[in-house]
């Protein structure tokens, strides 16, 4: 038998994998057991509704897709209604991923989220536009001092472990890393999408209806695991890797960099049980190598 | 829905760019409704990564018929798939089409919008009761050229009239299929009781056919094209617009709302 269990702050997951925000969803209970995965990811949320961007939202690009969904959501209240039922009957860690225009937003929306008393952790996506410090037109992650505003914010309202999730959109990871480090978040993540666009020579128009969007899948994965790798060293609060994980191996990978646990994504879409087989690979290789316990493969990388 | 890998029984070229292909798969033989669609996983390879819409072309005994355009990577490479391989079919997905035994149905099939079309025709003619006052079906099938023409002898055998029409005049009427569709409307008749519409082709087609219709007040049941990421509701990344209320708007998505929405619906 070999451990498979880990711990972001105090939220167990009884394996590492977990599935990345906007990508995993109830419809897809109809083809894989959800109470198998590490943790169950819900899609980002906010307080008041967004009717999302423009069609075209999608591009597949090399080894990559890339999106534009802009946050489309119905809303605090219309979630907390709606997915109660759902969320409340899944055995295994619930995550909430929030998102705001400021601190205060964040906050108010950490504590109503934290009150559902079904989550066992709240991710913030701090790749939101940078309302209070906007003057650079930046994200909330591009920006140390609004991250740790942020964090903290959220920290106080919160009553379950906090997760900073990151754009790999900057110069230095591991400042902002540090930032929301410092500000008492409970683990990190590693990363949202990168900035990217393409555009349709025949048309000569862009191929997203926003023009710019976020590239994720297979292409994005060795700047990931570079960022895991160096923010791992820098910090003593987990690191959860996430970008272009589509089987164990690449899980693996993450993991031997740094990794505490894992995020599937755009997997999902091409392969829905993708996150379970990970699991699967995940058990193969540690019996292979004779590694009983998972958390010894993060930072196991022989240099 | 379910995520097979299905057998692969034929895949035939029919026109030059054009290929059907017949899979085996008892349970989308049995759940799959005209007007639903399948994520096509068509490589196990990274690039290109992700999997394909294609419509339920027919729904045989044992199994399903696409029939697709080769249009870029992911066409060509299901194009060279040969019979006893697989290929990993996700669905059945979305909703299909609404029939209503009690009114004469009019298909439109612009290009490639026949492939969900004639399952739908075959299901309208199966069901249809073989008398007197049975309702007429009419298939306007229309395209750039004769080459882009296809199953007319498909919808002929289910007992329908068939109109075909090109741009280019190299086959049938030479014009659009809203030049047919006008034809079919005679002055008088309450067409709005009595008559339904169903088409699938490019936007401007399904446009310029509900102009057409809202003047008569036909009803129209149309499929709806979108990139797709995930194909069942989770990506949010295959917005149509809406109308909600009198003057604002929602997004819903083609692939789980969808792909086929009543025309009136739309904003568009
Ligand atoms: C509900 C639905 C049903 C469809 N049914 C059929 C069918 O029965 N037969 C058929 O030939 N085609 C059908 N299409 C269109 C078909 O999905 C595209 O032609 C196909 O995805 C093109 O892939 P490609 O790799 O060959 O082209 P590429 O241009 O290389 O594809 C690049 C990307 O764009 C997407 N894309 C390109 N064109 C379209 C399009 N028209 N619609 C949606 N995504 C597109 C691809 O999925 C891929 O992600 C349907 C589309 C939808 C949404
Ligand atoms: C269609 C789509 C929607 C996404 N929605 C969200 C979201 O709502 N919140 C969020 O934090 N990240 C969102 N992401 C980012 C993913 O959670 C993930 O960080 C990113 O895709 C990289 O991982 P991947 O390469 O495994 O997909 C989305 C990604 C995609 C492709
Ligand atoms: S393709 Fe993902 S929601 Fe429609």
């Amino acid at each position: 038998m070999v451990n498979l269990k880990v711990k972001i702050g105090k939220m167990e997951l009884k394996n590492p994998v977990m599935v990345a925000s906007g990508t995993f969803g109830e419809e897809y209970g109809e083809l894989i057991d959800i109470n198998s995965l590490g943790a169950y990811v819900a899609k980002t949320i906010t307080l008041e509704p967004r009717v999302g961007n423009p069609a075209p939202r999608i591009a597949e690009t090399a080894s990559g897709m890339l999106n534009s969904i802009g946050l489309e959501n119905k809303g605090f209240e219309y979630f907390a209604k709606e997915k109660a039922p759902f969320l409340k009957k899944i055995r295994t860690a619930v995550v909430v991923s929030i998102a705001g225009d400021n601190a205060s937003e964040f906050k108010e929306l950490a504590s109503r989220v934290s009150r559902l008393g079904y989550v066992d952790a709240i991710e913030v996506n701090l790749s939101c536009p940078n309302v209070k410090h906007g003057t650079r037109h930046g994200l909330i992650a591009q920006d140390e001092i609004a991250t740790k505003d942020v964090i903290k914010a959220v920290k106080k309202a919160s009553s379950v472990p906090v997760i900073a999730k990151l754009t790999p959109n900057v110069t230095d990871i591991t400042k902002i890393a540090l930032a929301a480090e410092d500000a008492g978040s409970d683990a990190l993540l590693l990363v949202n999408t990168f900035f990217g666009m393409a555009v349709d020579i025949d048309t000569g128009k862009p191929r997203l209806g926003n023009i710019t969007g976020g590239l994720s899948g297979p292409a994005i994965k060795p700047m990931v695991i570079k960022m895991v790798w160096e923010t791992y060293k820098k910090v003593r609060i987990p690191v959860i890797g996430c970008g272009g994980i589509m089987d164990h191996k690449d899980a693996i990978e993450f993991m031997l960099c740094g990794a505490r646990a894992i995020q599937v994504g755009t997997a999902n879409f091409i392969y829905p049980e993708a996150a379970l087989d990970i699991i699967d690979g995940i058990k193969r290789y540690m019996s292979e190598k004779k590694i009983s316990d998972v958390r010894k493969l993060t930072g196991a990388i022989k240099l | 829905m379910k995520n097979e890998k299905a057998k692969i029984i034929s895949n035939k070229q029919i026109a030059p760019d054009f290929f059907k292909m017949t899979v085996a798969s008892a349970y989308l033989a049995k759940t799959s409704k005209p007007g639903q669609f399948l994520e096509v996983r068509c490589s196990r390879e990274l690039d290109p990564l992700l999997r394909r819409p294609l419509g339920i072309h027919r729904i045989l005994k044992n199994g399903i018929e696409m029939l697709y355009e080769v249009v870029g990577k992911g066409t060509k490479i299901l194009s060279q798939k040969r019979p006893d391989e697989t290929v990993e079919i996700l669905g059945p997905l979305g909703n299909g089409f609404i029939l209503n035994p009690n009114r004469d149905a009019i298909l439109i099939a612009g290009g490639i919008g026949v492939a969900p079309l004639l399952a739908l025709a075959e299901k309208i003619t199966d069901s249809a009761e073989r008398t007197a006052d049975r309702k007429k079906l009419t298939v306007i099938i229309g395209a750039r050229s004769k080459s882009h023409i296809n199953c007319e002898s498909d919808f002929n055998k289910t007992g329908c009239k068939t109109i075909v029409c090109t741009d280019d005049g190299s086959k049938g009427k030479k014009g659009l299929v809203t030049d047919v569709l006008k034809g079919l409307f005679p002055r008088t008749q309450d067409l709005g009781s009595s008559t339904l519409i169903y088409a699938c082709g490019p936007n401007p087609m399904l446009k310029a056919i509900w102009a057409m219709a809202l003047e008569k007040e036909i009803p129209c049941q149309f499929s709806f094209e979108s990139h797709m990421a995930c194909g069942v509701g989770v990506c949010l990344g295959c917005p149509v617009k809406v109308r909600k209320g009198l003057i604002d708007f929602e997004y819903k998505m083609v692939c789980k709302d969808g792909p086929i929405f009543n025309a009136g619906e739309i904003l568009w």
